[in-house]
């Protein structure tokens, strides 16, 4: 908490020395409506971060300055110099108060209402101008410092240097044979230099969690306030992301929370009338996907109201009606993100006017992110940043053309083939080269030419004896093939932004250095494509889409995820069967029942893929399912998805794995989910009402606590006696004894098995069984006919 | 306190380098080249764990490279990228005679885009170069 409140008094100085410049500005020009706006914002912040922590008196005062402020930028009122003192008043408290919030001693200005009456129209000067800021001097000790981030960066380059520097010195070291002593010495440098390097990259670095951490209170406090039960899920904290870029979504973060809860969620009761659970779930997910993180928002609340938002953006004049009838509905919602423009009905004091999404939307753009809304009115809304990871450390393919090496970003690869290899086939098609790979024609750019290496032999497509096709898939799916002399090695890059004049070639994303101490500069997959001028239009895109679909649709069944086996293997599953990928505490993971079973949001599923309560504190599980039941796969970590080309070999005998096939030219494990859901053993009655009946008569205690769950185990639907539908039950089970004493009437057209309790039979005629014999039991209710009925 | 220069021989003339836009002299080895930038951009070096980029002063200024391959190069920093800006010759560090003032003639056509003023040290007028300038290359004519 008290990180949190230093962290909103470091926020609002910040945003005043900002604002400072501003103030003065808009004093001397008070119709400046950019101005206007800055300042506006700044209060609107204020109010909204003050609400969480308890400041009445800050949030008074920033709300009548938003209150004065709104009706200038609605047109109901004129700035006049009166306003713009009594604003500039509040401001200037507003700075003391968090001095004071921060030394934790008073400044001696108590009273707050005149400042906020002095907003009020045509109200007189405010007697004073609130006495200068307090003095500077006693300003409390912190025990969090905060730092440029380019010292970071310095920090960092310094640890570089060093590892680099080290790696000289052991070669150095090596050559000239230094004897143990130094050996020694030097092994302690190097792993202090190691530990020093994984606490400096940590300083760039943060968990997500940390963006997460505030929001569980933040939620509480929200929810009480406006008197809504909100549950918070949040998943995906582990998911890194440059510090800097986590405190550039904090704002973002809390506006786009705070509407979700005061204008998406229902209050309870309007939840139960719409036939939802009254807590409504606001759910907050963070995931990597190629080098940007996907961060999800998403409530189950009462969804954007797109006619009232498109009919007030008309209103605003911000679209044209009769384009406005024209926009799909993903782009009603998006009109939440123009200026000015918010459906909720009334204001209150924690979202309020609708400066939140524009906002938001600048500030996610401002750091290069997207920001994508979709809703459903009546079901909830779902908001979607992606964002890049600016200090970049991205896994690169290291690649060679004409002499040179150049990197590619994984992500962007589909898959690398040799242009010898049998599926390809290269064609030119009026001077434009054109290959087939098993089926699927895709552009073909040659990396020699892009970097305008003329080589005498240089026909434009004639693949010189050993060069490999890259395929590369942009975004939007479009797909084109790269050759390249040679493919070199992955590696994992730090890629710094490259100086204008290298970006002027329009080929690179950045340069980085290898692992090797030489620069490398980093291909860029889409401008290479816009370079080369491949004619991509919508009719392209949408035939590639095709094609993609086909070939998609012709390989299914082949598509599988790479996984590490806890035991560190290889292995590969059917992505069909991946229902996804989820973490499980080892504490939810035990023996029971003679195997492995986890337990997963209230549910027991077997647990494949380990044969031990796995070690360490969490475990990463596959969760297969067959459409009906499921089972979870322990693994170590997920690798990559691949498309399996070369033919599965099926394996020696059955079992846990199908076959092998070749994968990067290693063999790898594919999992035989056949059979991994064939023995799972504990496979619950599907359809209860469909298993065959089985009545048990008698009142004997054994029937119901030891032979019952038997019975059912066995995929039978146990009846008694006047349960709906026991007169039809194809299979009876009585007790001998019971029945010498006096049975019930049994239907005649039953199958009867009787139950003795005795081993040896009761007479020489008696079909009875031994009540013990289990196998004996299943047997007569699976056996066909009715050859124990008819005993009446 | 009078200005630091540092005295470079560019294009077979000493000439004068503002010293505080001046980050270090330093030896490249082995240089990268980066296919299809301007003419002037010779490539990329490493620098410890930073990435330079590689000024031809030469090509930059219009002239033909000369004979012996250049190794001294002076590392600027122009908006966060560091640059390498080979030379023929570093020679001294000097401080300023005086403050630098506007060239009163026209230079040669090859100074034209580079020169800032000419500046005294040792009792020599140098011409100074505007560092960016030089980056920026015979591009910059067309701004």
């Amino acid at each position: 908490m008290d990180d949190l409140l230093n962290e909103f008094i470091a926020e609002t100085r910040e945003m005043l020395e900002a604002l400072s410049g501003g103030l003065v500005a808009w004093e001397a020009a008070p119709d400046d409506r950019a101005r206007l706006d800055e300042i506006f914002r700044f209060v609107h912040t204020v109010k909204g971060n003050s609400g969480f922590f308890d400041l009445p008196r800050i949030k008074a005062l920033s709300h009548a300055a938003e209150d004065a402020l709104a009706a200038v930028r609605d047109g109901k009122r004129r700035t006049d110099p009166a306003l713009v003192s009594a604003v500039l008043a509040i401001i200037d408290r507003i700075s003391e108060l968090a001095e004071e919030l921060e030394t934790g001693e008073s400044a001696g200005s108590e009273d707050d209402t005149s400042l906020i009456e002095a907003l009020a129209e045509q109200a007189p000067e405010p007697e004073a101008r609130a006495a200068g800021a307090s003095s500077p001097s006693a300003r409390g000790a912190s025990r969090t410092i905060r730092l440029p981030v380019e010292l970071l960066d310095r920090m960092m380059s310094g640890v570089s240097d060093l590892v680099l520097a080290r790696n000289e010195l052991a070669r150095q070291l090596r050559e000239t044979g230094a004897g143990g002593d130094v050996s020694a010495c030097f092994e302690r440098v190097s792993s202090s230099i190691a530990d020093l390097r994984d606490a400096v990259t940590r300083t760039r670095m943060q968990r997500i969690d940390n963006l997460f951490a505030p929001l569980p209170r933040m939620v509480r406090d929200l929810a009480a306030e406006t008197r809504k039960h909100v549950q918070l899920v949040i998943d995906g904290g582990d998911v890194e992301l440059d510090r800097e870029m986590i405190e550039m979504l904090r704002d973002p973060l809390t506006h786009i929370i705070r509407n979700a809860i005061d204008h998406g969620i229902e209050p309870p009761a309007d939840r139960e009338d719409g036939g939802k659970k009254p807590a409504g779930i606001l759910s907050v997910s963070a995931r990597q996907a190629g080098n940007q993180i996907l961060i999800e928002i998403r409530d189950d609340g009462r969804g954007i109201d797109a006619e009232a938002l498109v009919a007030k953006a008309i209103a605003l004049g911000v679209v044209r009606a009769d384009r406005a009838a024209r926009l799909r509905p993903e782009e009603r919602a998006a009109l939440i993100f123009e200026p000015g423009l918010s459906t909720a009905e009334k204001v209150t004091s924690l979202s309020g006017r609708g400066v939140g999404m524009d906002v938001v939307r600048s500030n996610i753009e401002r750091v290069g992110g997207l920001i994508d809304v979709a809703s459903t009115q009546g079901e909830g809304t779902i908001l979607t940043l992606r964002v890049p990871l600016t200090l970049t450390i991205i896994p690169a393919l290291t690649i060679g053309a004409a002499g040179q090496a150049f990197a590619i970003p994984r992500s962007a690869i589909e898959e690398i083939v040799r242009a010898r290899s049998e599926a390809v086939r290269m064609e030119e098609v009026g001077g434009a080269a054109i290959a087939t790979i098993r089926g699927r024609r895709t552009p073909v750019l040659h990396l020699r030419q892009l970097i305008g290496d003329d080589a005498p032999d240089g026909g434009a497509s004639a693949p010189t004896a050993d060069q490999s096709l890259i395929v590369l898939k942009l975004a939007g799916g479009r797909i084109y093939a790269l050759a390249v002399d040679e493919v070199h090695d992955h590696e994992e890059l730090v890629v710094k932004p490259a100086s204008p004049a290298i970006m002027t070639a329009g080929l690179y994303a950045g340069t980085t250095l290898a692992d090797n101490g030489r620069p490398l500069l980093l291909l860029d997959p889409s401008a290479l494509a816009a370079r080369a001028i491949i004619g991509f239009d919508e009719e392209e895109k949408e035939s590639a889409r095709d094609e993609e679909a086909a070939h998609a649709a012709a390989a299914r069944g082949l598509e599988a995820l790479l996984f590490r086996t806890l035991d560190g293997g290889r292995r590969m599953v059917a992505l069909g069967a991946v229902e996804r990928i989820e973490e499980a505490q080892a504490r939810q993971i035990a023996r029971t029942a003679g195997r492995l079973r986890v337990t997963l949001e209230d549910r027991i599923l077997p647990l494949e893929g380990c044969d031990s309560v796995p070690e360490g504190a969490k475990v990463k599980l596959l969760r297969l399912t067959d459409g009906a039941t499921e089972i979870a796969y322990a693994l170590d970590e997920v690798l990559d998805i691949v498309s399996l080309s070369a033919a599965v070999r099926p394996a020696a005998k059955a079992g846990p794995v199908a076959g092998v096939a070749l994968v990067g030219g290693t063999q790898v494990e594919l999992l035989d989910v056949h059979w991994l859901f064939a023995h799972r053993h504990d496979i619950a009655p599907g359809d209860a009402a469909a298993a065959p009946a089985c009545l048990l008569v008698g009142a004997d205690p054994f029937l119901d606590t030891i032979l019952r769950p038997v019975i059912e185990n066995a995929g039978y639907r146990v009846l008694r006696e006047g349960d709906p539908g026991a007169e039809d039950a194809a299979t009876i089970i009585g007790l001998a004894e019971d029945e010498e004493a006096g049975a019930p009437d049994l239907p005649a057209e039953a199958r009867v098995v009787r139950l003795r309790a005795r081993p040896e039979p009761l007479g020489a005629d008696d079909d009875s069984i031994h009540r013990y014999d289990r196998d004996a039991i299943l047997k007569a209710l699976a056996a066909p006919g009715r050859k124990m009925a008819g005993r009446k | 306190m009078a200005q630091l220069l540092l005295i470079v021989r560019l294009a077979g003339e000493r000439v004068a380098l503002p010293a505080a836009d001046v980050e270090a002299v330093v030896e490249i080895d082995s240089v990268v080249p980066a296919p299809g930038t301007p003419p002037h951009i010779a490539g990329l070096a490493a620098l410890r764990s930073r990435v330079l980029t590689v000024i031809d002063c030469p090509a930059a200024l219009g002239v033909p490279p000369g004979e012996a391959p250049q190794r001294d190069a002076v590392v600027a920093v122009i908006d966060g990228h560091p640059y390498a800006l080979l030379v023929e010759e570093v020679e001294d560090v000097v401080e300023a005679d005086a403050d630098p003032v506007p060239l009163p003639v026209r230079t040669a056509p090859l100074w034209r885009q580079v020169a800032r003023g000419m500046v005294a040290a040792g009792g020599e007028l140098l011409l100074l170069i505007d560092v960016p300038a030089l980056v920026a290359g015979p591009a910059s004519e067309a701004a």
